[in-house]
Order: C-alpha cells, then sequence, then structure tokens
C-alpha cells in the first residue's frame, strides 16, 4: 500500500479483486469533518472490544459515560467544568502545533500555571482581602507567565541550539510536577497533608451557582468563570492564527520553513514567542482549574490535561474555534471515565481516537478503489 | 553511598535504558521515527509482570514483553510507513495507547504478591577483577549481561555487515536503496518491530528485575522518553548508547541514594535533615536529559554529524525527496 499512484496495492493471487489507492486531487468540503467523525466511531468500537476483553459490558458503559456526562443540567454543567481547562490545553496544543512545533509539555506549563497563580495567594503577593477585581486578574496574570516561562526555555533551546522540542518540554513535565511537588510537601503544606490552605474567597473563581439565591435553577452547577477564559481565548487565537500578520508568519513557517526563511521571517523569535504563547495558554488552564475548581494547591490537580489538548488539538484540525466543542466531547470522556473500571479506559480510548485519527488521514488523501481482476489491464 | 555499590546499581539500572535506547537506535537508522518507546515499556512492564505472576516463570514474562513491545509498536509501523501519516503524532499516539491498555491490563496487578524474579549471578573469574569485577559481573541480573553482549553486536551489525548497509541505506537514502533491489517498506517494518521488541524487554527489565512490581504509570517514570533524548546524545551510535545509559542508570541510584547518610563528604547531609530537598534531585534525569540533548545537538553540529537523513520522513516511490 505504499504505492502512489494507480499501482494496485494488494497481489494476492487468491483475491479477484485488487485494492488500488489513488491520489485525491481534491477534496470535498464534507471529507473532513466525515473522516474525522468516523475515526472517532471507529475508535469508540475498538474501545468497545477492550472493554469486552477485559470483561466489562460495553454497551451498558457507553449508555452510563453519555448519562453521566449529558444526562442532566447538574452533569452537563460538570462536563463543561471538565472542559474548560482542555480549551485551553487544547488552544495551547493547536497554536503550537500550526507552526509544527511540538509542544508536549502543556502538562507542565499547566502545573507551573498552578503554581505561579496559587504564589499569589499563598506566598501571599495579595493579602486575602483583597478585592477579587484584583486579585483574579492577578491570578490569571501569574498563571499565564508561569505557563509561558515553562514554554519558554524549551522554545529557547530549540530555536538557538535546535534542541529537540518533544524531548525537552516533556522532561519539563516531570520537573514542574517535582517542583510542585515540593512546595505541596514542604513550604505550603497543611497540617502535614499534601496540600495547600484552601484558597479565600476572594480568590475563587465566581461559578454559576453562586447565583443561586436570583436564580434557584443555577443550584449546584459548577461552570465557573474560567469557560469565559477559554472561549475569549479561542476567539483570539483563532484571530491571532488566520487575521494577523503574526499570525500569517507562524502558519507559514510551519507550512514552509525553508520559504518563511528566504521570505526573511525571524525563526528564532516566532519560535521563542509561540512556545510562550502555547505555554501561557496551557498556565491559564491550570489558574483556572485551581482558582475555578480545586481551591487549593495540591498535587492531583490534572489527569493529564496536557496530553488530552494534544488529541483535541488534532481532532479539531488545529482550529481553534473547534477545538471549543471537541473538549466538551473529552470532558464527558474524562468525566464519565472516572467512574468506569478497570480505571485506565478513558485514557485507552483517548490512545485509541488518535491512533485512528492519524491513521484516517490516509482517507482524505487517497481514494480507495476496489477493482476488479478482470477490468485492470 | 558507596560508590561501588552505587555504580553496581547504576548499571542495572542503566540496562533498562540500553535496551529501550538500542532499540530506538536501530529504528531511527532505518527512517522511522518512534516516539512511542514510553508507551511500548510499559505494555512491556505489565505483559512481563502478569505473566511472570501467573506462571510463575519469569522468562515468559520476559517473552510476553518482547511480544507486546513487538505487536504494539506495529501500530506505529502500519500508520508510519504504510499510512504516510506524521510519525511524530502517531508516535505520541502509541505512547498514549500503550499507557492506557497498560493499565487496563494492568488493573490491580499493583496489589498483587510477589513474583519470580529473574536470576541474577557472578561471572567466576571477571568478578575477581578490582573495581571493575563488582560493578559489571557480580551479582548482576542475566538481562544484564545481554545488555553487554547487546552493544558490541548491535554496533558490528550496523556497520560491518551487509544487512546494517541496508539499514542505514533505507535510512539515509531510501530511493537508492530502493533502486537496488531492497524492500524498503518491509525492512522498516522489520527494524520497527524489533524497537518495539526491544522496548518491551526494557519493560521486563524493570517489573522483572530492577524495581519488581507494577506500579502503573510510575513504573517507567518517563524513562522512554529519557532512552529518546539518549539516542539523539549518542548520534545513533550504541557505543555512546551504552555509555549514556549506564551513566543515567548511576545518576538514578545516586539520587536514591544520597539522601541515606546524615554525613555527606563531611558536612551535614541537606536531604537527610530535610528529605523534602529529594524532589530537586527527583528533577535531575529529567534535567539533565536536556543538557545531554544540548550537548548532543551542539556534537552533531560540530561534527557535521546527525540524525539518519531520512528520519522521519515517509518513503513513496516515485515521488521527490528523499
Amino acid at each position: 500500500m505504499t504505492t502512489a499512484g494507480t499501482r494496485p496495492a494488494s497481489r494476492h493471487k487468491g483475491l479477484p479483486f485488487s485494492i488500488r489507492l489513488e491520489p485525491r486531487l481534491d477534496q470535498p468540503k464534507w471529507l473532513g469533518p466525515a473522516v474525522s467523525a468516523g475515526a472517532v466511531l471507529f475508535a469508540f468500537g475498538l474501545g468497545a472490544i477492550v472493554l469486552l476483553l477485559v470483561g466489562g459490558n460495553p454497551l451498558r458503559a457507553y449508555g452510563y459515560m453519555i448519562r453521566a456526562s449529558f444526562g442532566s443540567l447538574g452533569v452537563l454543567s460538570d462536563t463543561i467544568t471538565k472542559a474548560t481547562p482542555l480549551i485551553l490545553v487544547g488552544l495551547a496544543c493547536a497554536v503550537a502545533f500550526r507552526m509544527k512545533l511540538w509542544n508536549i509539555g502543556a502538562e507542565g506549563q499547566f502545573f507551573a500555571g498552578a503554581f505561579a497563580a496559587s504564589a499569589v495567594v499563598l506566598t501571599p503577593l495579595l493579602p486575602a482581602e483583597t478585592s477579587p477585581w484584583l486579585m483574579i486578574p492577578a491570578m490569571a496574570l501569574a498563571g499565564i507567565l508561569g505557563g509561558a516561562v515553562w514554554g519558554f526555555v524549551p522554545g529557547l533551546l530549540k530555536a538557538r541550539l535546535n534542541v529537540n522540542e518533544v524531548i525537552s518540554t516533556l522532561m519539563m513535565n516531570y520537573i514542574a510536577v517535582a517542583w510542585n511537588n515540593f512546595f505541596i510537601f514542604a513550604v505550603w503544606t497543611e497540617g502535614g497533608f499534601q496540600m495547600s490552605h484552601m484558597f479565600p474567597r476572594t480568590a475563587w473563581l465566581p461559578k454559576l451557582a453562586d447565583f443561586a439565591d436570583r436564580l434557584p435553577e443555577l443550584r449546584g452547577l459548577t461552570t465557573h468563570l474560567g469557560l469565559v477564559f477559554g472561549l475569549v481565548a479561542a476567539v483570539i487565537v483563532w484571530w491571532v492564527l488566520y487575521r494577523s500578520k503574526w499570525g500569517f508568519e507562524i502558519r507559514l513557517i510551519g507550512d514552509n520553513p525553508r520559504a518563511a526563511r528566504y521570505a526573511g521571517l525571524n525563526i528564532v523569535r516566532n519560535t521563542v514567542l509561540v512556545m510562550m504563547l502555547s505555554g501561557g495558554l496551557a498556565g491559564l488552564a491550570g489558574m483556572s482549574e485551581i482558582a475555578g475548581v480545586v481551591h487549593r494547591l495540591q498535587g492531583a490537580i490534572s489527569p493529564g490535561y496536557g496530553f488530552t489538548g494534544i488529541i483535541i488539538a488534532w481532532l479539531a484540525k488545529l482550529n481553534p474555534l473547534v477545538v471549543v466543542p471537541v473538549s466538551v466531547l473529552f470532558g464527558a470522556l474524562i468525566l464519565a471515565g472516572r467512574e468506569i473500571q478497570p480505571s485506565g479506559i478513558s485514557k485507552t480510548i483517548q490512545g485509541i481516537v488518535l491512533v485512528s485519527l492519524i491513521a484516517s488521514d490516509l482517507l482524505m488523501r487517497y481514494r480507495i478503489r476496489i477493482v476488479r481482476r478482470g477490468a485492470e489491464a | 553511598m558507596d560508590p561501588i555499590v552505587i555504580l553496581q546499581a547504576g548499571v542495572a539500572s542503566g540496562t533498562v535504558l540500553l535496551f529501550a535506547t538500542i532499540g530506538e537506535i536501530l529504528c531511527e537508522r532505518s527512517g522511522v521515527l518512534n516516539l512511542g518507546v514510553e508507551g511500548m515499556m510499559l505494555i512491556g512492564a505489565m505483559s512481563a509482570f502478569s505473566i511472570a505472576l501467573a506462571t510463575g516463570n519469569p522468562w515468559l514474562g520476559v517473552i510476553a514483553a518482547i511480544l507486546a513491545g513487538g505487536l504494539l509498536s506495529q501500530v506505529h509501523a502500519v500508520i508510519a510507513i504504510q499510512f504516510q501519516a506524521d510519525q511524530v503524532v502517531s508516535g505520541l499516539a502509541l505512547t498514549f495507547l500503550g499507557v492506557g491498555l497498560s493499565l487496563v491490563f494492568g488493573e490491580g496487578l499493583s496489589k498483587a504478591g510477589a513474583v519470580a524474579l529473574l536470576p541474577a549471578f557472578s561471572i567466576p573469574v571477571l568478578s575477581l577483577i578490582p573495581v571493575l569485577g563488582p560493578i559489571f559481573f557480580t551479582n548482576q541480573c542475566v538481562l544484564v549481561y545481554v545488555g553487554y553482549f547487546s552493544v558490541p553486536i548491535v554496533w558490528y551489525f550496523i556497520n560491518r555487515t551487509r544487512p546494517g548497509l541496508h539499514l542505514r541505506a533505507i535510512g539515509e537514502f531510501p530511493a537508492a536503496a530502493d533502486a537496488l533491489g531492497i524492500n524498503v517498506a518491509r525492512l522498516r517494518h522489520f527494524y520497527v518491530f524489533v524497537g518495539g521488541m526491544l522496548a518491551g524487554l526494557a519493560g521486563a527489565t524493570i517489573s522483572l528485575a530492577v524495581s519488581p512490581g507494577w506500579f502503573s504509570e510510575m513504573t517507567t517514570s518517563g524513562q522512554g522518553w529519557i532512552a529518546i533524548g539518549l539516542v539523539i546524545f549518542a548520534q545513533w551510535d550504541p557505543l555512546r548508547a551504552a555509555f549514556g545509559s549506564y551513566a543515567f542508570g548511576a545518576l538514578r541510584r545516586l539520587i536514591l541514594d544520597i539522601q541515606g547518610p546524615a554525613q555527606l563528604l563531611g558536612v551535614r547531609n541537606p536531604f537527610f535533615y530535610n528529605p523534602y530537598w529529594g524532589f530537586f534531585l527527583q528533577m535531575l534525569p529529567y534535567a539533565f536529559t536536556i543538557v545531554v540533548l544540548v550537548l548532543g545537538s551542539r556534537g552533531a553540529v560540530g561534527k557535521r554529524l546527525g540524525a539518519p537523513a531520512a528520519l522521519g520522513t515517509p518513503y513513496v516511490r516515485g515521488q521527490r525527496g528523499i
């Protein structure tokens, strides 16, 4: 099947037909979404087989997952809460991948952002009585800065010394987790537990449930202001990538670095800046999760959001606006997957989704023809 | 804090990285970048532990690990070679898949009891050599000795044999290799498979010898990624890979041991009196990997050495490019 052109791809003697791959000259508009949707469905099918293998009931498990993530207003709100950091890390990955910068470090940048945002409250840079109008922007800024610093290091190493960013960003993930652990174990520990004390109310992002006294329907809804961060960021990143001069440079470097160099674009500066933007978005995700959901710094703040962001960016075909709905899908998967046994099933399905997605890319580039033997010649 | 003990344990722990690194070198020399090492190692570690537990025979565990790693690698091989997809994303996907599957099939294994481990023994005469004997040839697991053999064999294979020449050809200039009648796709498939088997073996080395047991994702804790970093540091040369792997193994061991004694080099050991400083020690292997990458890429520029020319590019007959 490696052969391009109209060469027969399989030469099995016994078959009355052969499979041919013909390059597509143009792709109809519906093809991309259709292939992606097909790949996701195919992935859930494979996930069902894995579930069967470990003795589960896939239909019941999937039915439960749909109910546990979209079944009522309350769980839908929880799903969106889970999707909130995913939107931001998905954007972080999308913007870096658009320049073919493989930032695999969104997870570490998420932790760095969470750490920096917590530092504002815990150091304390701002006293607990600070107005939320100052506290929350300060935390958001700190989160963005923390993530950006964590993206800056691999970005600079890549730009100046051509250090492979896949490995360096990954290594930065482990360093960020150890760094966080030091602070929750040794510095900000509360009574020997591996977590900081609860943030003051002024450092909490407002959530829908806070307005329940005026609108009783909102009672118990966990969706918080971070969602607005995510939506605004999606629009901004979309505008930057597709409507600004900088975005044009990013896309040109990603598509054809040689042409970009001849055109006189500053690849070193763009590499560092894009890594910082990517890190900043992931850092904001960390801040939003800390200030909107957890309300304290602790070890278990991410079930691998940074890695899920990679899959989201890819499924969204790096389009910032598509990242939003795709994040909701994965938010549901993570939320409902927590209660499915065995516990690795949601990670497995995520892995299968990514595998099917990149495999399905073949269908975008080639048309598969089944040709009768006799008709060949 | 006996340096001999640290180096001895470091060699054992470095054997894990050695297998994974050599496997990745073979794979990358054929022109396929496989970032799925972490996933293949983890599934190897899980298979080895669960099969050894079920059968009571660690050797069956090793075989299971090799097969599991090899099988998983073929997912990447099909996507990268047949489907000509982006190898970075495909490798990442392979890691996610491997981690997920290991967690699913390894459910409950962490609470399982002890398992029969691979035998460890000393080499009669060689273990008497001062310094080197105790480090390399005393009371080591059998896989450590396999590791010693694998380095020169793989070096000789790549650089001095005809199949090794073919391997280098399909990684440097597949179009020329194709013109000579070498089946590029089939050979690449084979070397991705070999890389997967060695990554699986690396996993088995962890779960059945170096740190026995199943600790879900913490079993490998990023060693697959360190191995990929070491390939770049080693400039795709098995001898340099051996040096790097054992050095990293010793570093891992040193980090564990440095927190033990109350006195360190005649002064109060801060890591003993404040164990939380250990988190900074834990960062060291990862920070060192970045340092090693910097050294590797600088060295590559200086000596005009570098990655196989066709690394990461799918070969499509009749298309321009390499």
